[in-house]
């Protein structure tokens, strides 16, 4: 079975939720949409206070190419446009939608039918890039990158296949996995769609082995879809990186930044992105809701939720059974690259994979050791680097050795950290010193 | 022929030849160094701090001597070695140095443990620029002092120190030289060089926060909402406010600390005075040495 | 909501793996030794190992204590238990008590707390000690009990150890003084005079083993300097029969004690695959040499101890392979 070769750790899984089907979440009195929802310019709002809004209208407009429009979540009447404090605490605007009805836009194809592209063969590449630009699509594994900017390669470069990421590595998260089980034919067209785009003839999904049903399942579909391999992975974080699944599919490593993995001939697409595509393409249907995990050893109910976007947390707490008692931290995404939130009334954005509410005891950190120089986070580290020397160089303020050693390769997994028996912080060092050398190399570069 | 004459002449010739190769050496590769830039050099205090704006004290000499060859010394100050350093550098280069204000680090937050509170607990380094990653830090102040003590671990001269009752930096005016690396160090941009003004005391806004006076204030006791009422009372112009924030310009303010009992929020505060008396105007003669009275900045706190 | 939110950083999650369970792994795997030691050496053995064992954990606690007033003192952190128990194999089993305590207190004192303490020390402190003994104590330091007299210490009968044949015969030019050596079986077992800890290949063997299979360690040192040694040897041997076989050079002295337990001292070996390698090869080759061409019937521990000191400039050098650094074709 394939992986990538350098480093790499096994995190517990923790799947709570991978038997509990996708079920939908309530709507929200008030939907709280953040104009923040993506990396690059935020959206510029096209509506005003009082406005009606329906399900699907297009809300606020992207600004630039490295943005993407927002579509309202729920019908109902703007009451506000103003600042919410996000996950970090900073005050972000958001759009405040008064809730009233559940009133979907027309064109919106709101039927269980499968529509394939063979039905439609005459939609072009562009045809489809402009419809997944205009449904706000962005990278739903969390990173939020616009969709389309990926699906336009920069000239010079030539897409030679497309990778479904489904790996899901995270321990905990299952909302990829339920997705698979639930809509495998979608992400099968989704999936084509994409090559279609980029004009590849070869698609990869990429599973861990720990999800054999989805790899079975889709595997048994697949095989109305020539052009689509299912590869199943061996379980290993951070599987999921795009490099590490490039590494693993392809058995091509993408060089050091600023490469992209275009430059390997991959596009790579998260799995809800290619669910996404599918029903902004087949459904017009623009992005305003997504899966999300709700799970955590405490929480009543572990479950997968399909959320409106600009639902909060909170509500999304309540319906797996409430917050327990002893909730320590409360974590938006995975545990080993999820973002602890500061409070508990962010809303849902395109990018939360899942929210994970750790108790008292599992949120707290042991009291760090010295470096005993096992190096263990050496061997674990994914990207070759070597961890305990780019976080004592961060923490010595020694930017220069920091860069020379790499710095600016970590895709910040969490693996050494996790993995260090002195229980060093040694990732927020080297995401501090790779925040700063960035910094320095901007500059520079600038001058 | 003995065994120690040919040591001797063996160990000769190697010597001979060394040194030949040596003078031709030290001949091609010469470095021509002006020689005022180690003059210069000798009278800097050494520190290498770098708060001139150089790579240490070597650096800077090499940087007065190419402005001196321009003419002008202007711009140009150790921080460290205040004006006297500055009249003898200028002396060696034949120059007159430029007038330049001692200056004091002032920590522009007032956000203590009781009049900000916090709502979450930050677990992991402490250091001011990790927990900026992390997000605002253990209160909902996006701009305020993150209490990581980046500015103490940066400060050469041991003049920061953080309170550990208030978990804010204090600076020690005796101490601080005003090299500036606590300002360059810190994220939030919430240490200001500042002038020590006469008899070292100074009025200061102590509060970055730009937000909305009403979010300014769910957030801080003491934080600036920008209300406006120091600019009204203020007879000299000496306030502004910028981004819902006020800010005392130091080369106007003459001290009358009317802003001060003018500021709803008690953001602003006067530094270095003598306890008030009942009646203010009637501010004491006295000698204050600049000395006598050292960093008694939480005279309201 | 009453209670405070806690913020941090990812990962949020943490493996179970700790300092202690690393240390306290070590020392497990050194049970078999411990017991074959006791078997063959008896009350001697017990007596050397517990002084050892006491007198470092004792020295650590003091030091950090009294000395570096440090706040949290971390004696329980298991790695002065396991200093002390290398040191003790590394001491013959009449070794008298208070030779032991100035060994335990210059391997925890001068090699482990003078530089800071756990982590920070560049030389194996056990080894540090022994070598201290080594020079300071030769004659107690190299007269090594038969095995099996169980109830003497201080009085036990002495005899030449395999090292000392093998060292006469080269000296002497004979081969036929190789004909004393024990064979290959007893050498395994342990069966022979020795460091108490050093005498049984087998019991060291087991120990490696579980190491690896707990992934205490890599298998990049102790397979690279046995290698390493199992060629140069042989090739020696080859050479002039005069040269014990590589077999009995792997089974004798403090190759299998110092392979699989003192060169893989985390603190003090290298940090990539690479320089675990380059840093195993090189303790083989001196451990050669010094054993055929130095003054020391032994060379494990100064070949460890030197090449301890070149783990900087390997760890300078030797860099793991950077993601994308080479693009496959």
């Amino acid at each position: 079975m394939k992986t990538f070769k350098i480093g790499g750790i096994h995190p517990s899984e923790n799947k709570l939720s991978a038997k509990s089907p996708i079920r939908q979440a309530g709507l929200p009195k008030q939907a709280v949409i953040s104009l923040y929802q993506h990396i690059g310019a935020p959206a510029k709002p096209v509506v005003a206070k009082g406005d009606e809004v329906k399900v699907g209208m297009l809300i606020a407009e992207a600004d630039g190419f490295v943005s993407v429009p927002i579509h309202s979540s729920v019908s109902g009447k703007v009451n506000k446009i103003d600042a919410i404090v996000d996950a970090s605490g900073y005050r972000r605007p958001a759009i405040f939608i008064d809730v009233e009805g559940d009133e979907w836009e027309e064109g919106i194809d709101r039927s269980e039918d499968l529509v394939t592209l063979a039905q439609h063969p005459e939609l072009t590449a562009e045809e489809i890039v402009g419809k997944i630009k205009a449904a706000g699509i962005v990278g739903m594994g969390g990173a939020t990158f616009p969709c389309h900017v990926k699906l336009s390669p920069p000239k010079g470069t030539k897409a030679e296949c497309v990778i479904i990421n489904a790996v899901e590595c995270e321990p905990y998260l299952t909302a990829d996995h339920r997705l698979m089980l639930e809509k495998p034919d979608e992400i099968l067209v989704g999936t084509e769609l994409i090559m279609k785009a980029v004009g590849v003839e070869k698609g990869y999904i990429g599973i861990e082995s720990n999800k054999p049903d989805a790899i079975a399942l889709l595997t048994e579909r697949a095989k109305q879809h020539p052009h689509i391999e299912i590869v199943p992975l061996k379980v290993k974080y951070p599987q999921g990186g795009e490099k590490q699944l490039i590494a693993a599919v392809m058995e091509r490593e993408v060089p050091a930044p600023p490469a992209l993995p275009i430059h390997v001939g991959a596009v790579v697409q998260n799995v809800g992105t290619t669910f996404a595509i599918y029903e902004a393409v087949m459904k017009n249907k623009p992005l305003f809701e997504r899966v999300i995990t709700v799970t955590g050893k405490d929480v009543h109910q572990p479950s997968n939720l399909l959320a409106r976007i600009g639902t909060p947390m909170s509500q999304l707490i309540d319906e797996c059974g409430g917050l327990p008692e002893d909730t320590g931290k409360v974590i938006g995404g995975g545990p080993m690259m999820g973002k602890a939130l500061m409070h508990l009334d962010v809303p849902v954005c395109k990018g939360s994979s899942g929210l994970l509410l750790l108790g008292e005891r599992e949120a707290r950190r042991k009291a760090p050791q010295p470096c005993i120089r096992c190096a263990k986070c050496v061997s674990a580290c994914p990207m070759g680097l070597e961890p305990y020397l780019l976080a004592t160089a961060s923490a010595l303020r020694k930017w220069d050795v920091a860069e020379e050693n790499g710095i600016t390769s970590c895709i910040e997994c969490g693996s050494c950290q996790f993995t260090c028996p002195s229980a060093r912080p040694i990732l927020d060092n080297v995401r501090m010193g790779k925040t700063t050398v960035m910094a320095l190399i901007r500059a520079r570069n600038a001058k | 022929m003995n065994v120690i004459w040919i040591a001797v002449i063996i160990l000769g010739a190697v010597g001979l030849v060394s040194s030949v190769v040596l003078y031709a050496a030290s001949k091609k590769f010469a470095v021509v160094e002006d020689e005022r830039i180690g003059k210069v050099a000798e009278v800097l205090p050494q520190a290498n701090c770098g708060g001139c704006g150089y790579p240490g004290c070597s650096g800077f000499a090499a940087a007065c001597v190419k402005a001196a060859d321009g003419g002008s010394l202007e711009g140009k100050l150790c921080p460290v070695g205040g004006q006297p350093v500055m009249e003898k550098v200028a002396g060696i280069l034949g120059l007159s140095a430029g007038a330049s204000v001692p200056k004091v680090a002032v920590v522009r937050c007032n956000g203590t443990c009781e009049n900000r509170p916090r709502v979450v607990e930050y677990v992991g380094v402490r250091s001011c620029r990790v927990q900026l990653l992390a997000g605002t830090g253990e209160t909902a102040c996006a701009f305020g002092c993150l209490g990581g003590g980046d500015c103490v671990a940066a400060c050469q001269f041991g003049a920061l120190s953080i309170n550990p009752n208030t978990g804010l930096p204090e600076v020690d005016e005796d101490l601080c030289t005003a090299c500036g690396a606590c300002v360059k160090t810190c994220p939030r941009k919430v240490i200001e060089l500042r002038p020590k003004g006469p008899k070292n005391r100074r009025m200061v806004v102590k509060c970055v926060n730009r937000d909305k006076g009403a979010v300014a204030n769910k957030v801080c006791k003491a934080s600036c909402i920008g209300c406006g009422k120091c600019v009204k009372v203020c007879a000299f112009d000496a306030i502004t406010v910028n981004n819902n924030l006020a800010y005392i310009d130091p080369e106007k303010c003459k001290l009358c600390r009317k802003c001060e009992e003018a500021c709803p929020k008690g953001a602003i505060h006067a530094i270095n005075f003598p306890q008030r008396k009942p009646k203010a105007e009637a501010a004491p003669k006295q000698e204050a040495a600049a000395g006598a009275t050292v960093a008694q900045e939480k005279k309201e706190a | 909501m009453a209670k405070k939110l806690i913020v941090s950083l990812s990962p949020h999650v943490h493996t179970r793996d700790s300092v202690q369970r690393n240390m306290y792994g070590v020392c497990i795997a050194l049970i078999p030794a411990l017991l074959t030691s006791l078997y063959f050496f008896g009350i001697g053995a017990a007596v050397v190992l517990a002084t050892s064992v006491a007198s470092c954990v004792l020295f650590e606690w003091a030091i950090a204590k009294f000395i570096l007033k440090k706040e949290e003192v971390t004696v329980t952190d298991g790695s002065a238990v396991l200093t002390g128990l290398l040191l003790g194999f590394n001491l013959p089993s009449n070794l008298p008590i208070w030779i032991i305590i100035i060994g335990a207190l210059v391997a925890i004192g001068v090699g482990k707390m003078t530089f800071g303490g756990l982590g920070c020390n560049p030389f194996n402190p056990a080894l540090v000690g022994r070598a201290f003994l080594l020079v300071s104590f030769p004659v107690q330091m190299t007269t090594w009990p038969v095995p099996g007299q169980l109830g003497s210490y201080l009085d036990a009968e002495t005899a030449a150890t395999p090292l000392a044949v093998m060292k006469n015969a080269i000296k002497a030019g004979d081969a036929s003084i190789l004909e004393q050596l024990p064979d290959s079986i007893d050498l395994l077992v342990g069966q022979t005079g020795g460091c108490l800890g050093e005498v049984s290949a087998l019991a060291l063997l087991i120990g490696l083993a579980y190491m690896l299979a707990r992934r205490i360690i890599t298998w990049h040192i102790p397979v690279s300097i046995l290698a390493t040694v199992f060629v140069l040897s042989g090739l020696l041997h080859l050479s002039n029969p005069i040269y014990a076989s590589p077999v009995t050079v792997l089974l004798t002295g403090g190759m299998m004690l110092g392979a699989c337990f003192m060169a893989t001292d985390y603190v003090t070996s290298p940090m990539t695959a690479k320089g675990q390698i380059i840093y195993g090869v090189a303790i083989g080759f001196l451990t050669v040499v010094i054993r055929t061409f130095g003054a020391y019937p032994e060379g494990m521990s100064f070949a460890i101890l030197i090449m301890n000191a070149f783990t900087p400039l390997i760890n300078t050098y030797c860099k793991p392979k950077r993601f994308g650094e080479v693009v496959k074709k």
